[in-house]
């Protein structure tokens, strides 16, 4: 059981995230979206909504960047594991916080207003209390994490993750003996991923996308779209000749 | 000069008699659907008045359209590229849907299915978006209609600014319009900026600005660039809409549903010639009076023959370049500057333009010893004070409104002394700088304001761009549920729609 939830459940999970997400973005353009709701109610929506996105992008960050760099990086760094796990805490503490607060704000929105409630659909309820599940979890790890502030314990993780990302057939069995609390906040992780392509998360990686697009590839601020096939030679004003030359 | 090609409007408010026919069509055509019951792409306002939805004139507030930074550049109000990333997890600047209304329906079932009782059945209000009970409705699309509320509301109309507002609040001074608005498809429009995922364009043939509805992910920057607040957020598909010019009428030559349907013959639309090139110099002329000067300079004259060579190369159809040369909007907004565009301080460079009305003599029982001007009374006495005019027209230069108001009252004279009294007085006419000829081609398209000079609209040339053969059999216009015009089951994905076939963009 260990083994297909840790070993072969993040595949699953990963794949459905990956091809789910390539299906939708390619047969259900429209359905793709933020789908916002400060129109209905700005009221706890700006606080809670930038608490909330603030805390969970830092969260992303520290994670992708805290278990998927390898191990040898951090040593060759000379930032021993100890400090790492500090750090972690710390940084992932605040941002955690920062992310339930906001959070629980928009959940308590979500729930208790009319227009919100009669408006979100069970995936948008459910998605949302699916991640404060999962904030409260990661939080709680922390009270596990500082009994043994030395750094070994998140090294599992770490040979578990990259263990994942390259194939490694043993990768379960880093965190064969972790406290339990890891498990379960790994496996509604993965669940989460799962669920990705289902739900409105879809929008995180067009959120991502969109500075790059925004900033770096369009010019100027203005769009404009041609049925031409091809797009018309630049040319000068001094090319053009008046019909009395 | 790159030399592009749009189709213009203009609404002669001398005639709109604020029936509403445009906005009940085009909602009936355009949105009739769930999530955009609030939405009105085309709305009527009575003037003076706060509009629809609340203050949306008061850029101080929504942060809509451009400004010019200090350092002479131009970016959106609502900030540069930077800060609209950073405000996409709570936009400071977006209305909320109080401010527009919340959207109701009636209990009409209770009034027949309602047991016996002592008290008459009534069909009470219903909010469409939670389903609740309105206990009173707050505001509606046409708050105002007619000068309704109180003075005191509707004095916070922004184009009070500079006018001594607190004697129109008096019955004697009382004064009222009709605006009618819809989208300005500007040239340089702020919501197609606004958008980080670049889901908003102009369309190149024919200058219609659309939302791409598979590309907008709904991060609502759109709603609070557009200083017209003409982009609505649909609350039900999370996705943004607005007027799209009724595009596949345009395509086929045919008006908008709310030209086609306007009773009092006021909306003309026509092709015009700008050259794309002047646009960015045009939005950010230094001083606000400029900018109207700023914008007939990015129109080309349709007669120029370097113009039409120009055209030609930059592939603008024959038949483009003719309606174009017969186009009522150039007529109107160049040859005798009757029409001007609607807060061109906004610096987006609208392209759909206002004729400014008429009024009666300001004061009726001093209606004998008022200000004449030779025969015709002095235009600056009339009801509607030329400010409030200007400050909607022309960024507060009274001049040219003058001058559209005195030509217009011109043509009244010119033709009551020619059909009146038989005589051509030709004195009246060169008194606003016009000929009786010109003056009788203005009688003829704003007054007569035949269905032929209204509408002068080329169809699009598909066949130059598109297989005529692979298009057989299929649907033409659709509403994006493949051949269906109803709405499907939820999918695996939660969609309703099926994708459409979009034109790409521009290199």
């Amino acid at each position: 059981m260990h083994n297909f939830l840790f070993g072969i459940f993040p595949y699953i999970a990963l794949s459905v995230m990956i091809f789910g997400s390539i299906a939708r973005y390619e047969t259900e353009p429209f359905t793709w979206k933020s789908s916002s709701s400060q129109l209905l109610r700005r009221k706890q929506l700006i606080v809670g909504s930038v608490l909330f996105h603030v805390g969970i992008l830092v969260i992303f960050v520290g994670h992708f960047v805290g278990l998927l760099t390898p191990i040898w990086v951090f040593d060759a760094l000379g930032i021993s594991h100890g400090a790492k796990q500090i750090l972690a805490v710390v940084a992932g503490g605040i941002a955690g916080v920062m992310a339930l607060v906001g959070g629980a704000m928009l959940f308590h929105r979500r729930w208790t207003d009319p227009r919100i409630r009669r408006t979100s659909s069970f995936a948008d309820i459910g998605i949302l209390g699916l991640l404060l599940v999962q904030l409260v979890l990661g939080l709680g790890t922390i009270f596990v994490s500082v009994q043994h502030l030395d750094g070994h314990e998140m090294t599992k993780f770490m040979s578990w993750a990259l263990g994942i990302f390259t194939f490694d057939g043993q990768a379960a069995s880093y965190i064969q003996d972790v406290a339990f609390i890891f498990k379960l906040h790994l496996f509604l992780g993965l669940t989460i991923f799962l669920l990705f392509p289902f739900t409105r998360l879809v929008h995180i990686v067009s959120g991502i996308a969109a500075p790059f697009r925004y900033l770096l590839t369009r010019s100027g601020y203005q769009i404009v779209r041609s049925r031409r096939s091809r797009p018309l030679p630049a040319r000068n004003v001094r090319d053009v000749k008046t019909p009395a030359e | 000069m790159r030399v592009r090609a749009q189709i213009g409007m203009v609404l002669n408010l001398d005639k709109c008699i604020g029936c509403h026919t445009c906005s009940v069509t085009c909602k009936n055509v355009w949105t009739s659907r769930d999530g955009v019951e609030y939405a009105w792409f085309n709305n009527v306002e009575t003037k003076p008045g706060v509009g629809y939805p609340k203050d949306w004139e008061n850029q101080k507030r929504w942060n809509g359209g451009w400004e010019r930074t200090k350092s002479g550049k131009l970016q959106p109000k609502q900030g540069s590229k930077w800060r609209i990333l950073a405000n996409m997890f709570g936009n400071p600047d977006l209305p909320e849907i109080d401010d527009y209304y919340e959207p109701f329906d009636f209990d009409y079932d209770h009034l027949k299915s309602a047991p016996e009782m002592e008290a008459f059945p009534t069909a009470r209000p219903r909010s469409k978006v939670s389903g609740e009970r309105m206990e009173k409705i707050e505001h509606g699309p046409n708050w105002e209609e007619i000068l309704g509320g109180e003075f005191s509301k509707r004095s916070q109309d922004y184009n009070f600014e500079g006018v001594q507002k607190d004697i129109y609040g008096e019955y004697e001074n009382t004064f009222m319009m009709y605006l009618p608005r819809l989208c300005e498809h500007c040239l340089n429009p702020t919501c197609a900026a606004s958008c980080p995922s670049g889901a908003i364009y102009k369309r190149e043939e024919d200058g219609i600005v659309l939302i791409d509805q598979e590309k907008c992910r709904g991060w609502r920057m759109c709603v609070s660039g557009c200083p017209y607040k003409k982009i609505y957020y649909n609350w039900e598909s999370g996705k943004s809409e607005k007027c799209t010019l009724c595009y596949p009428r345009i395509e086929s030559g045919n008006p908008t549903v709310c030209s086609e349907t306007c009773v009092g013959r006021i909306r003309y639309l026509g092709v015009m010639l700008y050259d794309a090139d002047k646009i960015e110099t045009a939005a950010n002329a230094a001083d606000e009076q400029d900018l109207y000067d700023a914008q007939l300079d990015v129109f080309l004259d349709p007669n120029d023959p370097v113009v039409i060579e120009t055209a030609r190369a930059d592939g603008i159809p024959e038949d483009w370049i003719k309606a174009a040369q017969e186009s009522p909007i150039w007529k109107m907004a160049m040859e005798w500057k009757v029409a001007f565009p609607l807060h061109p301080e906004y610096r987006t460079l609208p392209m759909v333009w206002y004729i400014p009305p008429l009024s009666p003599i300001q004061n009726a029982a001093e209606a004998g010893k008022i200000g004449h001007d030779g025969d015709m009374p002095d235009v600056r006495s009339l009801r509607i004070p030329v400010r409030y005019l200007a400050n909607m027209l022309t960024a507060g230069d009274e001049e040219p409104v003058v001058q559209a108001l005195e030509r217009m009252s011109a043509m009244r004279t010119y033709m009551r002394a020619k059909t009146v009294d038989g005589v051509i007085d030709e004195a009246i006419a060169a008194r606003v700088g016009l000929s009786g000829r010109v003056i009788e081609d203005m009688y003829k398209i704003m007054a007569l304001a035949d269905y032929e000079d209204r509408f002068v609209i080329p169809t699009t040339h598909r066949e130059q761009v598109e297989e005529a053969y692979d298009l057989r059999g299929g649907c033409g216009f659709t509403d994006g549920n493949g051949c269906s015009s109803g709405i499907s089951k939820g999918s695996l994905f939660g969609g309703k729609r099926k994708p459409l076939k979009m034109p790409e963009a521009m290199s």
